[in-house]
């Protein structure tokens, strides 16, 4: 792949480390990445991803930009408000870095629309915001033999864990087998998050994601980090993968997308 | 066995604020047991009624996940650490 004088500046930095070097950000500049969500954790992978120079990255959310966003989705911006998510988080992207090339989806993911739409990506990254999305999104990234790259925060915790269920490792359920029942945990929305918890984590799996696509260093996969930001506290536990999961395992009981009934607050607008 | 145990933010509510508690017990269902009678409502948390672990609550004794040891019967050393994790699933 042949760079040009401005992709040389641009990518310097990257291109100067042995471990990325001009080949490691070709990799880059050809890959594809799906982000699920534009939101809080989505706001910070993507600008990452986006300034690293990730060739093709697809957005998805159905949302609008809301002022009570701002405290924490980094992508957006006062003047945003009202507008689509994925609109503004592309304005944002191509701003940054005209390399980039954003598909936009400013629609909500289903058991219909899934399989259809990270079929086209190397990378998928869940940034959603309740457990129903995060199951689709483990079980149509096991359907296609994506690698998935998941965060999730509450109040002060986070979780980051890489799933590559198409290498032989664990799924999502083989950590948790089913999503808890309706009302027993509370949203963000209900429990409120810290705003910079989400960059540590959407950037924790921007980091993840460009290792992968690089194919440098020790990948997270078969473990799940755990972050405590009142403690300022890393622990990072082994991930099995279940023989009994109901998904991936050796005799499953799942083998086809199932839709789990969305949360109260996911039925709001 | 004395063992610590780490508590995450949702439940700590039951354990008066505290991110770690010391807790006795030869096994897991002994140690949770035990900080039922401590703290009431954290073992209903953690189990279904059945004393099995709930399918979005996950228990470590140090960095491994007790259903790949002997479960609810994993047997506890002086100093181990038990961490609860649930999932979590906010992105927004």
């Amino acid at each position: 792949m042949d760079f040009t004088e401005e992709q040389i500046e641009r990518y310097s930095r990257h291109i100067i480390l042995p471990e990325v070097g001009g080949r490691g950000q070709a990799k880059l500049l050809k890959s594809r990445v799906f982000v699920l969500g534009a939101g809080g954790l989505g706001s910070p992978a993507l600008l990452y991803l986006a300034a690293a120079g990730v060739g093709t990255i697809g957005v998805a959310d159905a949302d609008c930009v809301d002022l009570s966003n701002l405290q924490r989705q980094i992508i957006h911006n006062n003047t945003r408000v009202g507008m689509p998510k994925v609109a503004s988080a592309a304005k944002t992207i191509n701003e940054l870095n005209p390399d980039v090339k954003v598909v936009q989806y400013n629609e909500r993911l289903h058991v219909d629309n899934i399989r259809r739409i990270i079929r086209d990506y190397d990378v998928v990254l869940d940034g959603s915001d309740n457990f129903p999305t995060r199951f689709l999104m483990n079980d149509a990234s096991f359907f296609e033999h994506k690698t998935l790259v998941s965060g999730s925060m509450f109040r002060f915790d986070g979780q980051v864990a890489v799933f590559k269920s198409d290498k032989g490792l664990p799924c999502y359920r083989c950590l948790y087998p089913e999503p808890p029942p309706k009302g027993l945990v509370p949203s963000c929305q209900e429990a409120g998050v810290l705003g910079a918890l989400a960059g540590v984590i959407g950037v924790l799996q921007a980091v993840e994601t460009v290792k992968e696509i690089i194919g440098i260093g020790d990948s997270l996969a078969g473990h799940l980090l755990i972050f405590d930001a009142l403690k300022m506290q890393f622990r990072k536990v082994k991930v099995r993968k279940d023989p009994e999961c109901a998904l991936c395992g050796a005799h499953p009981t799942i083998t086809e997308l199932k839709e789990y009934e969305q949360e109260a607050c996911e039925l709001r607008s | 066995m004395a063992v610590k145990v780490r508590i995450p933010t949702p439940l700590r509510k039951l354990t008066n604020g505290a991110d770690e508690v010391a807790a006795e017990g030869a096994n897991i269902n002994e140690i949770i047991n035990n900080l039922e009678k401590s703290y009431p409502g954290l073992k209903e948390r953690i189990c279904e009624p059945d004393g099995k672990l709930r399918r979005f609550v996950n228990l470590y004794l140090n960095d491994e996940d007790i259903r790949f040891k002997e479960n609810m019967e994993t047997r506890l050393k002086d100093n181990d650490e038990v961490s609860i994790i649930p999932a979590i699933a906010g992105g927004r």
